[in-house]
């Protein structure tokens, strides 16, 4: 690979940004909210990426309250079916581009740059630009909640023609809101890509980045193939909406089913934007707890970069329904089962990195190994989903909606957890309260599995998703299923807490935080001081 | 050894609990549906096959190797001969379970040589059948009365589960399902014929069933499809041919019969009696009993002037929808007699009181020539 710049000119250009940083206006400028408005600093950008992150976490994970509270039991009690339809379509648009997306974007701002040794991201403006894009489009996609018609209600998914024909009139905004926040996944993620390729500490391969910074710049690269194509479609969503266009009008000649391939082509890679990054957290925490070095690194990268480019070739097993023809169930079927092989070697290079390592259980470590355990069973559910005949009956039911709140609950959500856990040292200086940790911890786990363990049984019953009622026979796996949800939800605010708490003080913590930690980022101070590695670091890439 | 021994019986032991409790997958009553049921039972023990290795592992690990109890790290992190097994071996797995799964779905989509077709449409929020080549067409609508919904009284046993009239097909015979959409996508879906396809307007979907076994079988839609996307299920009651043969023949007769109350001259009060349950069943959900309506999608027709000062904007409108709105257009879904009461209806109720008898034969023109 061409990634290894030559130390000397590498070296000299840091310089030159250093000594350009000390003597910039960044230590008198401006002050209270400018500050945050006009920050070029990655690691402030971070902490804003990541506190937009949380809030929209608690309010998607407000409406999935509203969600649980009227399926607690049959009947219709709390909501009309037109608002629990929104419901479930602001919950899962929230938490996909506001909660997770921004939430990796942040860890990204953050860690990249002290893992690599760079002094900050390659375009610190095009960062700031880049957040700054989506509290306008959230508050814009919020806002649809108070217009005439109401909000979006037509699924996360947006299937055509529900989501133009028979749309409710803010779905121009619900079209504008979602360019913003593509735009900014775009420029955040050129931004990641120009930081690793550049800004390597000298003497610093591809291959001794931490795994971290390897899955964020694959992500990158899936972010920059497919959110044009969500950009094209939501184009001719609103063409067809106010231009007269039949793109996804049958009577006008379109295609229904064209909008689903062009939806799944952008949707697959990024449920794995969602994931990868995941991956790339837990292989460095593990490590660190077990106190031994990752079990087949260069395996980690090769299949990680399998399963982004697997994720081009499975898109239509969203569609086993929609009337694909025989040849193309059968191309979808295979290629899907294989993302299994490569899924199969991470899990099995992380358990054998445990395997006669040293271990011990510090609350980033439990939510890694939880992150094992139940992303595994999403995993098992998602291969039995790949198998075509059987997907006929699992499609478009509860089953589905545990599965993939398996991969991103305890999946990806919980690798954030686990990150912010294993980070916080080094971002305010202080361990996180430890007995709160463990309770927020427990109390998730338990929520978590009790949320999502019974929508298992219910759809394989047959109990169909994103309905406001349903029939007697899933009453007590909808009432478990709510419990578990409100008690996930209300144990929430235990991780405000010790996220606050720890900001506030706490125990001390040493630069190297983690007794079994090793790469670059625990060779500076904690806290990080705003400006850190301005002059390149010395980088002996023993590790892997 | 032994234990997995142990726990792959208790799991068996459970796994007949958990069928007879309705937490699995139904087996069904057609071949397709058996063999479906029969991968997903491979697929579920396989993957709690590789659980048991996976978990045992690493809980081993877990507990083998713990701080606390002295352990020491190692230093290997490589080893190409156990990457390159459990990259093949998974594979392997993959292969064999590919192969039953092919021929599966070859059988499930060979649509040839069916004893019957039946056209499926879905409109929001019904299903419409018909029987192709038989002249025999209804509309299936949900039975569930509004008020146990809503909790104001008892929930029935097939509560959200029943309709006014199932499909009704014979037993042992091939059926191939026709499917189309008139608005939205919808999903035709009954889990014991293990037949799930969507319903795309512009499209026609094809599936097929042959039951082996006569009885009731319930479903729903699966795609959302609106706002009452729970309350359009799907009912299939599957009876021996003789039996079917005499339904059919029955049906006929009574399409006969209702075609000649097209010409009589029909009374206001008539009228407004079938009028009153056509709108309850097809119009209500959106226009709200009351004729309030939920603007802006659904507009009010109490007190609708324009719908009242002309009557044929009013025919108009029933009868071929509005274009690019939620109003589907009603010519083949309702025949003329019920077309005429449930716009008498609507000029006549909620204070709005034109006096108007709109007569069939009026309808039956405009609907015979499109």
């Amino acid at each position: 690979m061409a990634s290894h710049l030559p130390t000397g000119s590498s070296a000299s250009q840091q310089q030159s940004g250093a000594a350009e940083m000390t003597s910039d206006t960044h230590h008198s400028g401006p002050t209270g909210l400018m500050r945050w408005l006009l920050t070029t600093n990655h690691k402030e950008i971070g902490t804003l990426y990541l506190l937009f992150s949380l809030a929209m976490f608690f309010i998607g994970g407000l409406f999935a309250m509203v969600v649980r509270a009227e399926l607690f039991q049959p009947g219709l009690q709390l909501v009309q079916p037109e608002f629990f339809n929104q419901m479930t379509t602001m919950h899962g648009l929230i938490m996909v581009f506001g909660a997770v997306m921004p939430a990796f974007v942040g860890l990204a701002n953050w860690m990249v740059p002290l893992q690599i040794g760079a002094p900050d991201m390659a375009l610190p403006r095009l960062n700031n630009f880049s957040f700054w894009l989506l509290p306008v489009a959230f508050t814009m996609l919020l806002a649809t909640l108070v217009m005439p018609g109401g909000a979006p209600n037509f699924g996360w998914t947006f299937y055509a023609p529900l989501s133009t024909t028979y749309a409710p009139p803010s779905t121009t905004f619900f079209i504008f809101s979602l360019h913003l926040a593509g735009i900014s996944s775009i420029l955040g993620a050129i931004n990641i890509i120009a930081t690793i390729l550049n800004l390597r500490a000298p003497g610093m391969r591809m291959m001794d980045m931490p795994l971290f910074v390897w899955t964020w710049l694959i992500t990158a690269f899936l972010l920059i193939a497919v959110m044009p194509v969500l950009a094209g479609v939501i184009t001719m969503m609103l063409l067809d909406i106010h231009f007269g266009t039949s793109f996804f009008n049958a009577a006008g000649g379109g295609d229904p089913v064209l909008f689903q391939h062009l939806f799944w082509f952008f949707g697959h890679p990024e449920v794995y934007i969602m994931i990868l990054p995941a991956f790339g957290i837990v292989s460095v925490i593990i490590p660190t707890f077990a106190r031994k070095r990752l079990f087949g690194y260069a395996s980690m990268v090769y299949a990680t970069a399998s399963i982004a480019i697997l994720s081009f070739l499975v898109w239509a097993h969203h569609m086993f329904v929609v009337g694909l023809p025989l040849t193309a169930e059968l191309f979808f079927m295979y290629s899907t089962m294989l993302i299994s092989v490569p899924t199969g070697v991470k899990v099995f290079n992380w358990i054998t990195t445990l395997f006669r390592g040293s271990l011990t259980f510090e609350p980033p470590m439990l939510f890694a190994l939880a992150f094992v355990v139940l992303f595994t069973i999403g995993g098992f559910s998602g291969l039995m989903l790949a198998i075509s005949p059987a997907d006929f009956q699992y499609h478009d039911t509860y089953f589905v909606v545990a599965h993939f709140h398996y991969v991103l609950v305890p999946g990806a959500v919980f690798a954030i957890m686990a990150a912010v856990y294993y980070w916080l040292p080094k971002w305010t200086g202080h361990y996180p309260h430890l007995r709160l940790s463990q309770w927020h911890f427990w109390l998730s786990v338990v929520g978590v599995n009790l949320t999502f363990f019974p929508m298992h049984f219910a759809g394989l019953a047959g109990m169909p998703r994103r309905i406001p009622d349903y029939s007697l026979q899933f009453a007590d796996f909808n009432m478990i299923t709510s419990i578990g949800g409100f008690l996930f939800g209300l144990s929430q605010l235990l991780f405000v807490l010790v996220v606050v708490l720890c900001v506030r003080g706490g125990r001390k913590a040493p630069a190297q935080a983690w007794e079994g930690a090793e790469d670059l980022e625990w060779t500076v101070p904690s806290p990080a001081p705003l400006h850190t590695f301005e002059t390149p670091p010395d980088f002996t890439p023993y590790r892997h | 050894m032994r234990l997995v021994w142990t726990v792959g019986l208790v799991s068996a032991g459970l796994s007949s609990k958990v069928l007879a409790n309705q937490w699995n997958m139904p087996v069904g009553v057609t071949d397709v549906s058996r063999e479906i049921h029969s991968l997903h039972m491979i697929i579920f023990w396989i993957c709690v096959a590789i659980g048991v290795v996976v978990f045992g592992a690493l809980f081993y690990s877990l507990f083998r190797y713990r701080r606390s109890r002295g352990a020491r790290a190692s230093n290997f992190h490589e080893h190409t001969t156990l990457e390159i097994v459990w990259t093949v071996v998974p594979l392997l797995i993959l292969v064999a379970m590919a192969i039953p799964a092919t021929a599966t779905l070859k059988k499930m989509y060979d649509t040839s040589e069916a004893d019957l077709d039946v056209m499926i449409t879905g409109q929001q929020w019904r299903w419409r059948y018909s029987y192709l080549g038989e002249e025999v067409a209804f509309t299936s609508n949900l039975a569930t009365p509004r008020s146990q919904v809503e909790g104001k009284s008892a929930k029935s046993e097939n509560y959200l589960l029943e309709v006014d009239e199932p499909l009704v097909l014979p037993v042992g015979q091939k059926v191939r399902l026709l499917m189309t959409s008139d608005d939205v996508i919808h999903s035709w879906w009954v889990p014991d014929l293990a037949v799930k396809q969507d319903a795309v307007p512009g499209f026609v979907n094809e599936n097929w069933v042959r039951i082996n076994e006569p009885g009731i079988y319930r479903g729903q839609c699966a795609e959302l499809c609106g706002k009452d996307h729970a309350f359009m299920p799907v009912v299939v009651k599957a009876v021996e041919p003789p039996e079917f043969e005499s339904w059919l023949a029955q049906r006929k007769e009574a399409a006969a019969q209702a075609a000649l109350g097209v010409d009589r001259e029909w009374a206001l009060e008539e009228l407004m009696t079938r009028g009153e349950q056509v709108y309850a069943t097809i119009c209500a959900s959106c226009h709200m009993p009351d004729g309030q309506g939920s603007p802006p999608a659904f507009p009010a027709l109490a007190g609708n002037q324009t719908m009242l000062d002309d009557a044929d904007y009013h025919i108009e409108t029933v009868i071929n929808g509005v274009s690019g709105s939620a109003m589907p257009a009603f010519r083949s879904t309702l025949n003329a007699v019920e077309l005429a009461a449930v716009i008498t209806y609507e000029r006549n109720a909620w204070g709005n009181d034109t006096g108007e008898a709109i007569q069939p034969a009026r309808i039956a023109e405009l609907i015979d020539s499109p």
